[in-house]
């Protein structure tokens, strides 16, 4: 769905993505992990074509994103991102409507559709009853989650999410990542999702791309990537590594 | 009620006019002096109120005004150099008036922008400095000007309907009618850019293209309102907050409420203006800046 080829981001003279490649193929969550400065949320930003290349190639489906309209892309790419917080009175309906911009014309106002699909998507996020909520009265994962239900009211088969569990409470991390995944296996999505919650990575991640410095410093199946050599090296921190009791994944436990 | 705000603005005056028995001087006044002038305070009031919507969404900032970002006083210095050098070409005003708001619009803009991004404060700064600096240079260019012009300039600066001609209310009438359908057609790429400039861009809006747009329209306006009456103050922050604050954020309605809005704001301004000291006159500019001036601080206060 997504191809990317030797793609490097530069901001002046500081490479920030230094020569990645990248296939993300259909029903497939990939994670991208590393600490912070790795590069990953540039990376992410360039996959729809808001960050500039340096150099390299992206694809979507088989199109290069160079000659793609940004209403094209949105129509094929969703992005969940950290929320900055509104000046103007905004309702969570208005906000989550955002997610349905390319269904309609530029100019146009939503039709009956577009406002189901967006309660739906609300629903779905444990947010029914938000509807004429303002934003800015929200608590953060509150937030976090309309932002989510925005991408998912686009019906985009490719969903980008950064830090998308960073304010949420346990329940709604399990429920934000299930829905990830349902959206990827029942409508042949895919998504590519940066966290820091290894163990999550772990549990729903098909593969995962390990940044440090810009580079992929390691790729593969989480049990190949999340060695304690690996996270030792990358995010310079001591690891004990065992199977989750209940799903039989590989569990990262940090040692202080 | 813009029609009953027209209305009443033509009956008021100086002079008491009742409409049925009019005399030939009375029917003078009426027909030559005051209707061109309610009618152009009421496009010039659509102008500024539908510029001042616009650029607070496509800026994400609700203190974000003509006036105070500079755009009226680079309009102003364009009209200004335009009556000191082309004083013959009637068009030279309100297209001068145009260049020097578009102009200030994009100067403010960069200077406004850094790689954070944009923050209320640094917009504002970026106003007051590039307002400051363009009045300097029209109090320059005043001393150029005799004493009789210079009394009218004065009013003129400060915002003021008095000098009104049919000229200047058909340009004005059809730059806010074109103006308010064009930002109205953009109003839903700016309901997302209202959120984030990033978020937009990321749901599918051409982001780069609507900023052009709005500032183009928004110079558009501004300057053939500003052309016609000076730099009438404030409008494009009280008329758009009151709109929002009664029917919510959605540019899609407030935008060509504002511009209505608008409309009946500075006609009933200009009719307070016109009768409170009666039979002398305020610029109406004094009587906006008097309202909005303390909800400027309000404003900001809240923000």
């Amino acid at each position: 769905m997504l191809e990317v080829g030797n793609i490097s981001v530069a901001f002046g003279s500081r490479t920030i993505i230094d020569d990645i490649s990248l296939v993300l193929r259909e029903g497939e969550i990939v994670a991208l992990l590393g600490p912070n400065g790795a590069g990953k949320t540039t990376l992410l930003r360039s996959l729809n074509g808001t960050v500039p290349l340096k150099s390299g190639t992206i694809a979507l489906n088989g199109i290069s994103l160079h000659d793609l309209s940004r209403r094209e892309i949105a129509k094929n790419i969703a992005v969940v991102a950290q929320e900055n917080e509104t000046k103007f009175p905004v309702t969570v309906l208005a906000f989550v409507l955002a997610g349905r911009f390319t269904r309609g014309a530029a100019f146009g106002w939503e039709t009956s559709a577009d406002i189901k699909s967006a309660l739906d998507a609300l629903e779905m996020c444990d947010l029914d009853g938000f509807s004429g909520r303002l934003m800015n009265e929200l608590s953060g994962g509150e937030r976090q989650r309309v932002v989510l239900a925005r991408a998912l009211a686009a019906e985009t088969a490719i969903l980008l999410l950064d830090e998308p569990t960073a304010n949420l409470d346990l329940a709604h991390q399990g429920l934000m990542f299930r829905l990830v995944r349902d959206r990827c296996r029942n409508s042949k999505g895919a998504a590519i999702v940066i966290t820091h919650d290894l163990n999550l990575a772990s549990e729903f991640a098909d593969r995962v791309l390990l940044l440090k410095s810009g580079k992929v410093f390691a790729r593969g199946a989480a049990p190949k990537v999340l060695t304690s050599e690996n996270l030792r090296e990358v995010y310079n921190v001591q690891v004990l590594l065992d199977e989750n009791p209940a799903s039989g994944k590989v569990r990262v436990t940090t040692v202080y | 009620m813009l029609a009953a705000a027209l209305l009443v603005a033509i009956s008021f005056g100086s002079e008491r006019l009742s409409f049925f028995d009019l005399s030939n001087s009375e029917r003078a006044i009426l027909f030559d002096i005051r209707m061109p002038r309610v009618f152009l305070g009421a496009c010039v009031g659509a102008s500024l109120a539908a510029a001042g919507a616009a650029l607070q969404a496509l800026l994400r900032n609700p203190l974000a005004e003509p006036y105070l970002l500079g755009v009226s006083n680079g309009a102003a210095l364009g009209t200004m150099i335009a009556f000191v050098f082309f004083e013959q070409f009637v068009f030279a005003r309100p297209l001068f008036a145009f260049a020097g708001a578009g102009l200030a619009t994009f100067t403010v803009y960069q200077m406004a922008r850094s790689r954070a991004g944009m923050n209320v404060e640094r917009l504002v700064l970026s106003g007051v400095i590039v307002t400051t600096f363009l009045s300097s240079i029209i109090v320059l260019l005043t001393s150029l000007l005799d004493a009789a012009r210079l009394r009218g300039f004065t009013f003129w600066l400060l915002g003021d309907l008095s000098q009104a001609t049919m000229f200047g209310f058909y340009l004005t009438l059809v730059s806010a009618i074109l103006g308010t359908i064009v930002l109205t057609s953009q109003a839903r790429s700016l309901n997302l850019m209202m959120i984030g400039e990033r978020d937009a861009m990321d749901f599918g809006v051409e982001v780069a293209r609507v900023r052009m747009i709005v500032f183009g329209i928004a110079s558009l306006l501004v300057g053939t309102a500003v052309a016609a009456s000076g730099s009438v103050g404030y409008v494009g922050l009280i008329v758009p907050h009151l709109v929002r604050l009664a029917i919510g954020s959605d540019n899609r309605l407030v935008v060509p409420l504002s511009t209505i809005s608008g409309a009946i704001f500075v006609v009933l301004a200009d009719t307070i203006a016109r009768t409170v000291i009666a039979p002398r006159e305020l610029p109406v500019g004094a009587i906006t800046a008097l309202i909005g001036a303390p909800m400027f601080i309000y404003l900001l206060r809240r923000n």
